[in-house]
């Protein structure tokens, strides 16, 4: 077994995933983008546990185990935070979401796109 | 050339062919299912690999769970059926830093190689990997479930507005 070609592979997907973080627009597309970096660690960890003997077996193995646990947490966590923010702004695109103003702080600042949106707020208040 | 490097290759120009679509195409339900066949193909190559635990682990929660939890992500917020114009922000940036972070890492890592031979180990095996678990690593596989308690117990929080009601009064 060559170990170079699975390291080319993770090398190669990892580049991918920074293309698609830094170009995508969507929210979740750029959550895709981002498995796409992950499963690219998780390989070369794995072909590290192939070509290097370490001390303790199949640690590589184990991290990459623990990197999946890892992402699923994350994907979670960032699928809700993405739910919110379409309930909140009617959108998905990172370009939109403003840094300086929260959310419901100043609707005058923003009218166009809360005023249509925001079903969760409506119903509470 | 060994049978195994074959599959190597074979897997890995399919990994990054799907990879590839996911990040460019158009269509937002067609990047899941991309995200499906490249997620399949580095399961192949855990298989190769000789991980065969990780492989079905990621056979189980990445294409099972995640990719559906993507997809029912699509659907809630937006589901266009068909191309949609605005997924994509014009860059010559993002070309450039992806590209060279991908080739700059692998002309490193074939530094490194070169063209060599390694014997494949044992493989791991949910017994083997059973043991280093819960021998060397419980402390971190612990961590791991306080971890997951807590982004379940987060992301509960974040997605229900009424109880995120009474604190979102503060912040307005």
């Amino acid at each position: 077994m060559r170990p170079v070609i699975p390291y080319v592979v993770a090398a190669l997907l990892f580049g991918i995933g920074v293309y698609g973080v830094l170009r995508r627009r969507n929210a979740i597309l750029v959550l895709m983008a981002v498995e796409l970096m992950l499963n690219a660690v998780n390989l070369l960890l794995i072909t590290a546990d192939t070509t290097v003997r370490a001390a303790l077996p199949h640690t590589g193995q184990t991290f990459a185990l623990f990197i999946i646990v890892i992402a699923a947490a994350e994907i979670g966590v960032g699928l809700a935070i993405v739910l919110q923010l379409y309930r909140l702004r009617a959108t998905v695109s990172v370009d939109d979401v403003r840094l300086d103003t929260a959310p419901g702080l100043a609707p005058a600042a923003d009218e166009g796109s809360t005023a249509l949106a925001d079903p969760g707020r409506a119903a509470v208040s | 050339m060994t049978g195994a490097d074959v599959l190597l290759i074979a897997l890995g120009l399919v990994a990054v062919g799907a990879g590839l679509l996911v990040v460019t195409t158009r269509h937002l339900v067609r990047a899941g299912l991309y995200l499906v066949v490249c997620l399949g193909a580095v399961a192949g190559l855990y298989l190769v690999l000789t991980a065969e635990l990780v492989a079905w682990v990621q056979v189980l929660i990445y294409v099972g769970a995640v990719v559906v939890l993507l997809l029912f992500a699509v659907m809630l917020t937006r589901a266009p059926i068909g191309a949609s114009d605005d997924l994509d922000r014009p860059g010559w940036p993002a070309v450039l830093i992806g590209a060279g972070t991908g080739l700059g890492l692998s002309a490193l890592l074939v530094d490194a190689f070169r063209w060599s031979v390694v014997e494949l180990p044992e493989p791991g095996t949910a017994e083997r990997l059973g043991t280093g678990i819960f021998g060397s690593w419980v402390l971190p596989f612990e961590l791991l479930s306080v971890l997951l308690l807590s982004a379940l117990v987060g992301a509960i929080v974040i997605s229900r507005h009424d109880i995120g009601a009474r604190g979102g009064e503060e912040r307005r």
